[in-house]
């Protein structure tokens, strides 16, 4: 092949890449812009993923292309707070939860509130405080409820490595609240109404297996965290996102169980939901000093058991103080 | 492969019987199900009834063979062993090898034996061959595909494949050729679905290379239970 030929060659597939880069990108723009269908994918009962993942464009580097430099290590130690941080977050954690036990695969797996999605959300009005909250602000809250720990104080270097931990595997990702992929794919409302009693059966045929019959969870053989506590009091408090049924049914549509996503049908997640957020667990942190009252100003929502009698008891009135066991062995302090 | 037991079994059986104590086997009205005639059985089989000791292939402290399929199971979860001794025996599960073995056991014996080796030290990992492509086995048995919904395998078998529980065992220090055989056996359907299923679903998305790989992973994790972080 003589050398022009050769040029030609090249340049036709350059512009062939290029094209199929055009074709794919604008394919993205137009699904993004697309309202969101995967309610309405979500309710036929087939083995599928909801269709949000499909139309996911962005895609995190691999961990292996994380920098080396002084940047690169606290990257590094952003992960190795989000896989185990009760380890390296002691001081800030009151249970045995990990931060990938709710965004799955370390933060990176679309629709399974993945931390690039959160971090081109922020700064962002949330109704939950009534202000504009910062990304590490936003981090904070983890802590105090999901984690049942303490919000690290603003600068910490824990805060500091989880949002460098983010920004680096958001890099590429457009800045947009919108983006495909964040968060849990919003959940139709169940044909039913969600029902404990169902809710407990998916629980013990789907869920039992890994999280135990009483939601306690299971350590690893070495004592490592291994499954989650769904409840009681070495699970996420009343104050926590996954305590909404709306959240818990979505996360478990999209993501559980592991291996057999969306193997469970929009009822079975709902019913589910409701079962696991119908159980006692840590106080939350707000609380006023009355359930009632606690209810009436954090918990006023159908998806909220707070407050609520269920079988006999009404929850929130029987929840261990918020807090619970922060290992105070190891201290964090300002890079 | 040369050391596929599967192709060999005789062989393999009786380089397990030469390599196993030289002592005769007991009578079977002297086995009780105890940990007593467990050992016995293990350490000296029961030539009467054609079951070799167990010693032979899985070694004398139960720490199995890393460079053939000989898998360990000193410490394996005890409830594990027996649900595999039972399937081999009713034919659910398949192995040349073993499937004699265990329908020649009696029930107390199997739950006697599983006893036996779940108690039994986590032995120190025995050589194992590397893989050919280490930091992309690692990547997927820590993180999975999430192109494939294809789960990391440490989420269900613990970090560093140390085993969560009865349901989910140690991978970590196992054969490596024993890991490979079984995922290959899901896949084709050859060894029962096990709990809700998951072991063939997960198994049909693993290629060739990939079962290779996060089998040569773990085979190379220490398998003591004390890992720190």
């Amino acid at each position: 092949m003589s050398a022009i030929a050769r040029s030609v060659a090249a340049a036709a597939a350059l512009f062939l890449a290029g094209a199929v880069a055009y074709v794919s990108s604008t394919r993205a723009e137009v699904s993004n812009a697309t309202p969101r269908t995967e309610a309405a994918v979500a309710s036929t009962p087939s083995p599928q993923v909801p269709s949000d993942s499909k139309r996911s464009a962005f895609i995190p580097p691999p961990l292996s292309a994380m920098p080396k430099d002084d940047f690169g290590k606290m990257v590094r130690l952003g992960e190795q707070i989000f896989e185990d941080p009760a380890h390296h977050a002691s001081a800030y954690v009151g249970n045995d939860l990990r931060c990938s036990n709710c965004h799955l695969d370390a933060g990176r797996l679309a629709n399974s509130a993945p931390m690039w999605g959160a971090y081109v959300s922020y700064p962002a009005y949330r109704s939950k405080n009534g202000h504009v909250n910062t990304f590490e602000e936003r981090l904070q809250g983890c802590f105090r409820f999901s984690m049942n720990g303490k919000a690290p104080p603003l600068g910490d270097k824990v805060l500091v490595a989880l949002e460098s931990y983010s920004y680096w595997m958001s890099r590429g990702a457009r800045v947009d609240p919108d983006i495909a992929g964040r968060g849990y794919p919003k959940l139709d409302k169940p044909p039913m109404p969600a029902d404990y009693k169902r809710g407990q059966q998916v629980y013990d045929e789907n869920c039992a297996l890994c999280h135990g019959a009483h939601g306690t969870g299971r350590q690893a053989n070495d004592g490592s965290p291994g499954f989650p506590a769904l409840w009681g009091p070495d699970s996420f408090n009343w104050g926590a996102g996954m305590g909404s049924f709306e959240n818990a049914a979505a996360f478990i549509r999209a993501n559980m169980p592991l291996g057999l996503a969306g193997s469970l049908s929009v009822q079975d997640a709902w019913d589910v939901a409701t079962f696991m957020d119908s159980q006692e667990r840590p106080q939350d942190p707000r609380f006023t000093g009355s359930v009632a009252e606690t209810r009436q100003r954090f918990h006023n929502s159908s998806n909220s058991a707070y407050g609520t009698v269920v079988n006999g008891h009404l929850l929130g009135s029987d929840s261990i103080t918020s807090g619970g066991h922060p290992r105070a062995t190891e201290t964090s302090s300002r890079p | 492969m040369l050391l596929r037991i599967d192709r060999y079994p005789a062989a393999w059986m009786l380089l397990g019987v030469c390599l196993a104590t030289t002592a005769p086997g007991i009578r079977a009205s002297d086995t009780r199900a105890s940990a007593t005639g467990a050992k016995a059985i293990a350490a000296q089989g029961d030539a009467q009834r054609g079951v070799p000791p167990c010693a032979g292939c899985h070694g004398a402290e139960g720490q199995g063979n890393g460079l053939a399929a000989f898998p360990r199971l000193a410490g394996l979860p005890a409830r594990y062993l027996r649900q595999q001794l039972e399937t081999l025996a009713d034919g659910q599960r398949n192995s040349a090898v073993m499937s004699s073995i265990a329908k020649a056991l009696s029930p107390d014996e199997v739950s006697a034996l599983s006893a036996y080796y779940s108690e039994l030290p986590v032995p120190a990992s025995s050589p194992q061959r590397a893989g050919s492509d280490p930091a992309a086995a690692a990547e997927l048995a820590e993180h999975g595909r999430a192109d494939d919904r294809l789960p990391a395998c440490v989420l269900c078998h613990g970090r560093r494949g140390v085993g969560i529980g009865d349901d989910f065992p140690p991978l970590a220090g196992q054969s490596a050729t024993y890991i490979a055989n079984q995922l290959e056996a899901w896949k084709a359907g050859a060894r029962p679905a096990g709990p809700m299923g998951l072991m063939p679903r997960i198994a049909a998305k693993l290629s060739e290379s990939d079962i290779r790989g996060v089998s040569a992973y773990f085979a190379a994790q220490p398998a003591t239970r004390d890992v720190q972080p």
